[in-house]
């Protein structure tokens, strides 16, 4: 039994949330195996090969693997997959994009979202926004499975010294072309990887006031920002912010929730976090269930004083 | 060009679920069940295709029980031209659902699918890329942005960390998320029309797809409970509390 993970990388650097899907490869059993299929990707493939616990890396180099193309990446994984009982990609935008691929081609079920592995083909997801938890059997012999990085602690990303082998790169399709990406650079922790995430909602009123808001307190705690779906589709905090049922996912050890009523959704994405802080007006919100410390305040007047508090 | 946009029956987004006793799912009798929020955002975006003229025709298509005909429905309400109903009391998974749309994409020959990113009620985000896979086409998924250009579909999609941009040749399958568009309310007028327009209905077997499920669920249980904390009165209780006794700063 031999398990395949698929890294997600940026060529250069493997991403967190590939070290997670590495201790839930860990957990089904077996040898696991790393593929990286990159362009110019050699400094990707190292990074994979030192992560504790990985018995080999497969590296496929071709200049239609730079932005990870579902059509390219799954073809990638097809031409290896009958040699593996489990192929794991992270539940993150482009693990969901290729998984389902795979899975079709291979003819098998796929599971999503896992956050527990009970036994090699017995698995938890959450469904209904989080509001049940199943327990789901594959009946196939590959399993196909996306892994909820808070559900699983990072393999270290250090320690290990797995052989690298190359792969033959399979050919790009003609039918997709990468036409160029908005990707916000900046110096905090990302999103889903964060220890302390502080999250607006609509209460903030517009982009600027989030912003002027907001940023003391995330500066002051090195904190990533969030946004409820609110805040979000009012245009006040950009898209990949969402935290929620059909956003990110996040579990931080502190969530500061300034604002945010606390929709079933919203709860979804935040509500295994460690410590849970909401502060909001509206002393019948929600999200003062779900809270451990609930300030009911103005936030305008509440994360000011906050951000000189701390 | 044809678009086909399947559509799912699910559990209204504003209904909180409740667990059986038993463990064997979800009590679904007697709530309200309404269209998958970002399927609706699909006919929203087909009937606008069709509206400004790169699209000749929008076919809605569901799969599932009986009901699944007051899906669509909304979906001819909204705008859809017509829809077809792959009627079944089997439990569905995505591997069959996209199983069952090829064998309506080789009989429709769309030159372009657009469905939801996932179902709210199972969660899967699986379907819209599995049936791209099954019939060897391209695809977009998370869309916040679609253009017709030149045979070719221009889809800006929403990815971790920001938004990038895609070309992919028709046919093709997109889907949606949520600030594609905003879903226009349906009126009584157009409830009405959408009751005289046509609706195909189809079993399984008559498709030639074998919808046996590939995955067990074995129980379903609550969620584990989070308790409300405290309230604090003020913003140096609150940083007290985060020092001392939670020590998480």
């Amino acid at each position: 039994m031999t398990v395949l993970v698929i890294a997600e990388h940026d060529n250069a650097s493997i991403r967190a949330a590939t070290l997670n899907t590495v201790t839930a490869a860990l957990q089904c059993g077996g040898d696991v195996h790393v593929l990286v299929a990159g362009a110019n990707a050699a400094a990707a493939a190292s990074a994979a090969a030192a992560i504790a616990g990985v018995a080999k890396v497969l590296h496929a180099d071709d200049a239609g693997f730079a932005h990870a193309l579902a059509e390219n990446v799954a073809a990638q994984v097809l031409a290896i997959a009958a040699s593996y009982s489990h192929i794991l990609f992270a539940a993150t935008a482009s693990g969901k994009n290729i998984a389902p691929r795979v899975a079709a081609k291979l003819d098998v079920g796929q599971i999503s979202d896992i956050t527990k592995v009970e036994s090699a083909d017995t698995f938890e997801r959450p469904i209904y926004a989080g509001n049940a938890i199943a327990t789901v059997q594959s009946l196939d012999a590959i399993k196909v499975l996306t892994v909820r990085t808070t559900g699983f602690d990072p393999a270290a990303a250090n320690g290990g010294a797995a052989p690298v082998e190359v792969l033959a790169a399979v050919a790009a399709s003609a039918k997709v072309t990468f036409m160029g990406s908005e990707i916000a650079r900046n110096d905090r922790p990302e999103l889903t990887a964060a220890k302390i995430v502080v999250s607006g909602g609509r209460a903030l009123g517009s982009s600027e006031k989030f912003m002027a808001v907001m940023t003391p307190l995330a500066d002051k705690l090195g904190a990533a920002m969030g946004a409820s779906r609110a805040a979000v589709d009012a245009g006040y905090a950009p898209n990949d912010w969402q935290v929620g049922q059909t956003g990110k996912i996040v579990a931080p050890q502190l969530y500061v929730a300034c604002g945010i009523s606390g929709a079933i959704q919203h709860l979804a994405g935040m509500k295994d976090s460690k410590v849970i802080v909401a502060i909001n007006k509206d002393a019948e919100a929600p999200i003062f269930s779900v809270a451990d410390y609930g300030l009911e305040a103005d936030l305008f007047v509440a994360v000011p004083e906050l951000v000189a508090a701390l | 060009m044809k678009v086909l946009v399947p559509v799912k029956r699910v559990v209204d987004y504003n209904v909180k679920v409740r667990v059986k006793s038993d463990g064997s799912g979800v009590d679904i009798a007697n709530v309200k069940m309404s269209m998958n929020p970002f399927d609706e955002i699909a006919i929203e975006e087909a009937v606008r295709l069709r509206e400004k003229g790169v699209a000749t025709e929008v076919i809605a298509v569901s799969c599932g029980v009986t009901q699944c005909q007051e899906t669509l429905r909304t979906a001819m309400a909204i705008g859809a031209d017509r829809a077809i109903l792959v009627e079944t009391s089997e439990e569905l998974q995505p591997l069959a659902v996209a199983k069952l749309l090829k064998a309506l994409v080789e009989k429709e020959q769309p030159g372009l699918v657009i469905l939801g990113k996932q179902a709210i009620d199972d969660d899967c985000n699986q379907t819209g890329q599995m049936l791209a896979a099954l019939c060897d086409m391209p695809q977009a998924t998370f869309a916040s942005k679609v253009e017709i250009v030149d045979g070719q579909a221009r889809v800006t999609r929403e990815v971790d960390g920001g938004m990038e941009t895609i070309a992919i040749s028709l046919p093709a399958v997109v889907t949606t998320d949520l600030r594609l568009n905003e879903p226009r309310y349906v009126t009584l007028p157009n409830i009405m029309k959408a009751k005289k327009k046509q609706m195909d209905v189809y079993k399984p077997a008559d498709l030639g797809v074998d919808v046996k499920p590939h995955l067990v669920t074995l129980k379903v249980k609550e969620p584990p409970q989070r308790s409300a904390g405290i309230k604090v009165p003020d913003v140096a209780t609150l940083v007290a509390k985060l020092k001392t006794e939670a020590k998480v700063i």
